[in-house]
């Protein structure tokens, strides 16, 4: 199924039974059962004022559209979405709509916030086949509750998202990366220093031996904290920076293995990193962790119990564990009332999120 | 402004209530001496005002589940109040309600420089969140006008704005996590101090659900270091057009200042009657503030004046030294004062896309004159979260009625032009029956589940943000 409308997406889902929600397909997590229904056909900018910092479509619509569209007026997603193609071994053209369902945000979420934090307004259809609005597109909402950010990240449990509306961002004119040898709690360490400075750092990571902070804004600006955080952190050098490696986990995409994405108190992951014993690359500072599990048998799960959550990502043939992270009874059942509420037949990506 | 006609059965029961209130609260933790439960007929919004059955002041999650429960199993109404500085009405009560404040949970439970994060009990004020950690170089970023009183579970009730989130954002984008009772007594966690743990974001519905689904009694929030420095400069234009366009361009220039706050002619004139900050008389003004060190101060400045002066300005003041600083900043600060001085006002919360700033000014320049009632603008510009300020004398009667007519037709242009009712201040009861307006049927439905899968029996402050004829039948039980 491949509506065009909202009105031919409701009756769609009012005649089925089970879908399998997809916009380009690239990002899904764990498989879910049914006819699929593809977003694609609900494409387009529908407005775009870059004076104003924000840009409407249709969810259906190509990243690298909107990309482009951006790109003309100097102006970008400030979450820096994730290319997630590679690691998950997926072919086909993201959505924007596949974005927000799994609230994709890359190095720079430690600075800017989530996708979840830019999405100024959604257009969904739950699974009463109901045309829902929420949010808007202006930049301070609090009119009502926010089912946006429920939205953003619900994995189309919720409903078929049709239309978005983004805060967006200008491109900065210069940026800059600093880099330095070292081991994964040294390197840690001094980003957590860098992070606690004033110095405004827009990805802080570690990869392979080697720790990364970038910077961007005014040309004279990231000069003088460039500076400035050498001072602070002694044997650092200015590098090309391999962001986009970070962002799009790269050196775990050729190899064979489970897949992990843990988020924790970045205090704490080297610490976790260690006792699993597992290959590690960290970004926000150490926030977020991402884990090659080779024979999908290491207990991640037990290693981050009270220090915050792992989602499996890419699993091995036959490998039965969960994709989320169980929730606490009070929660789940939070979570599973409200999936009960905007899907009271169970139509959406069962077997997904819950 | 229409509540619901209390409950009798609870009226009839409040002996009772009392009592098993009494039994899990110590004795200065109930008020129900109608003498000083009056302390709390009102927020900030006083033109209504209503005593509770009860207030209850606990200091901890254990004594708020304890009252919930009970609350619960009696079907008595609660309304969860921070401080008390609504100006939506957020913590207006009924009758037959219970006023459950969280005043007296105000410590810090934990500071964690090295994870940038300080968990809180909700009752702190939100400037002293700032106050527990400026000595080691952070700040709590969301800084509502009210900062000095206003407590953080009211800040997440309301997701709370200010001047500065144009470049940190509002409490939505800085909050971490919450420690929460629901209606029925439970506990819950949600979120903590780390990024985005996957599962359904039920921390981002809570926040700005006024109170309507827990009660949040601690609040784990991020802190930031603290900029180097920060200097405004004040930019005055002989139209309102012209100085919105110029917001506009400095936007689009990719210049992320902290603050760009706006100022038109009546409410210029009123501050400077009042508060003598010098400021030029022009039709608008904008004040624009930027951080960082001095040279990177000077480097955005800079930018922004070559902007500026391409809109031929009347004026251009930059300050030289903090003292300078200060007082280009006492007008704006004393622009909610300076308008008080002059009468009775409504204060506003419509947000619009920037680029209608102009036309919307100009309407509400003209429907000033058809309704015969002042008012001054003074708002976040830069984000288009407008304040217009409507002046009206209290005391002559069917004046605060036309004040509210007007606003009401304000709001629903901010709406009309693709703005929304609300931008930081919240629905309350004060916009709550024109959320219509804004929302289809359905677009409400939606909200409300949400409301029911939290709060089944619709007890959590179950008057406000939806209009009461949306939800009558889910009230009634």
């Amino acid at each position: 199924m491949r509506p065009a409308t909202e009105a031919e997406l409701s009756e769609a889902i009012l005649g089925s039974k089970a879908l399998v929600v997809q916009g380009g397909g690239t990002r899904t997590i764990g498989a879910a059962v049914g006819e699929v229904l593809q977003t694609s056909g609900l494409s387009g900018v529908e407005l775009y004022e870059p004076g104003a910092l924000t840009l409407v479509a249709r969810a259906g619509t190509p990243l690298t559209e909107i990309e482009a569209v951006l790109a003309g007026e100097r102006q970008r997603l400030a979450f820096e979405v994730p290319d997630m193609r590679g690691l998950l071994r997926r072919e086909g053209a993201s959505t924007l709509g596949g974005v927000v369902a799994v609230n994709a945000s890359g190095p720079r979420r430690l600075q800017v916030g989530a996708c979840r934090d830019a999405l100024l307004g959604v257009r969904f259809v739950d699974g009463a086949g109901q045309i829902i609005k929420n949010g808007g597109r202006v930049m301070k909402n609090v009119t009502g509750y926010d089912l946006v950010k429920l939205m953003a990240g619900s994995h189309g449990s919720l409903g078929v998202i049709s239309e978005l509306a983004f805060k967006v961002q200008a491109v900065p004119e210069a940026q800059l990366t600093l880099v330095a040898e070292r081991g994964i709690t040294e390197g840690l360490a001094d980003l957590r220093k860098a992070l606690g400075s004033p110095y405004d750092i827009s990805g802080a990571a570690w990869m392979a031996g080697r720790a990364m902070i970038r910077i961007e804004g005014m040309a004279g600006s990231v000069a003088y904290r460039a500076t400035q955080l050498r001072g602070l952190l002694g044997d650092w050098q200015e590098a090309a920076g391999d962001w986009s490696a970070v962002r799009d986990v790269t050196p775990f995409a050729a190899r064979d293995g489970a897949v992990w994405r843990l988020a924790v108190k970045p205090t704490e992951a080297a610490g976790i990193i260690a006792a699993l014993g597992l290959e590690a690359i960290c970004d926000w500072g150490g926030g977020l962790i991402w884990l090659l599990d080779p024979a999908g048998s290491a207990p991640v799960r037990a290693a981050v119990a009270g220090l915050g959550s792992a989602t499996l990502l890419r699993s091995l043939p036959g490998q039965s564990t969960p994709s989320f992270q169980p929730e606490a009874a009070g929660i789940a059942a939070l979570s599973r009332a409200l999936r009960a509420q905007f899907d009271p037949r169970g139509v959406f990506n069962q077997g997904i999120m819950g | 402004m229409q509540m619901p006609i209390p409950n009798a059965t609870i009226l009839a029961r409040k002996a009772a209530i009392y009592a098993r209130l009494a039994a899990v609260l110590p004795a200065d933790a109930l008020i129900t001496d109608p003498a000083e439960t009056r302390a709390y007929e009102c927020d900030a919004l006083s033109a209504y005002r209503c005593a509770p059955l009860a207030a209850v002041l606990p200091r901890s999650t254990e004594e708020v589940a304890a009252v919930l429960r009970i609350c619960h199993e009696e079907g008595v109404p609660v309304v969860p109040r921070g401080s008390g500085t609504s100006l939506a009405g957020g913590a207006l009560p009924t009758a037959d309600c219970v006023i459950l404040g969280v005043g007296r949970m105000n410590g810090v439970l934990e500071t964690d420089y090295d994870n940038r994060f300080i968990r809180v009990q909700s009752g702190r004020t939100n400037l002293s969140v700032t106050g527990a950690v400026e000595s080691d170089g952070f700040f709590y970023a969301p800084d509502p006008s009210s900062q000095l009183a206003c407590a953080i579970a009211g800040n997440i009730a309301m997701n709370s704005g200010g001047a500065h989130c144009l470049k940190y954002g509002v409490t939505t984008n800085n909050l971490l996590g919450v420690t929460m009772v629901l209606m029925t007594g439970e506990v819950v966690e949600l979120g903590g101090p780390w990024m985005d743990a996957g599962g359904l974001d039920l921390l981002g519905v809570v926040c700005g659900s006024e109170g309507q689904l827990g009660v949040v009694t601690e609040a784990t929030l991020r802190i930031l270091p603290k900029p180097e420095g920060a200097r405004p400069v004040l930019v005055g234009f002989d139209s309102n057009e012209v100085a919105g366009a110029c917001v506009s361009d400095i936007i689009k220039a990719g210049i992320l200042p902290v603050a760009i706050e706006f100022m038109d002619r009546p409410c210029i004139r009123a501050t400077e009657a009042f508060a003598k900050a010098g400021y030029p008389d022009c039709e608008a003004l904008l004040i624009i503030e930027v951080e960082g060190s001095q040279a990177e101060i000077a480097e955005q400045l800079a930018r922004i004046k070559t902007i500026a002066l391409t809109h031929n300005p009347v004026e251009f003041r930059e300050a030289e030294d903090e003292d300078q600083a200060k007082r280009i900043w006492l007008g704006r600060k004393s622009a909610f004062g300076a308008m008080g001085q002059i009468n009775d006002y409504m204060c506003l919360d419509g947000t619009i896309p920037v680029t209608s700033l102009p036309y919307v000014l100009r309407r509400i320049g003209e429907m000033s004159v058809q309704f015969g009632l002042d008012v001054g603008n003074v708002f976040h510009a830069g984000d288009g979260n407008m304040h217009p300020l409507i002046l009206y004398d209290a005391n002559k009667p069917g004046d605060l009625e036309l004040c509210e007519a007007f606003g009401a037709e304000v709001l629903k242009l901010c709406v009309e032009v693709g703005g929304c009712l609300t931008g930081e201040h919240g629905v309350g009861i004060e916009k709550r029956d024109l959320m219509k307006v804004q929302f289809a049927p359905q677009d409400l439905e939606a909200q409300l589940r949400v409301k029911d899968v939290f709060d089944p029996k619709w007890l959590l402050n179950p008057a406000k943000v939806f209009p009461l004829d949306v939800t009558a039948s889910r009230r009634a039980g």
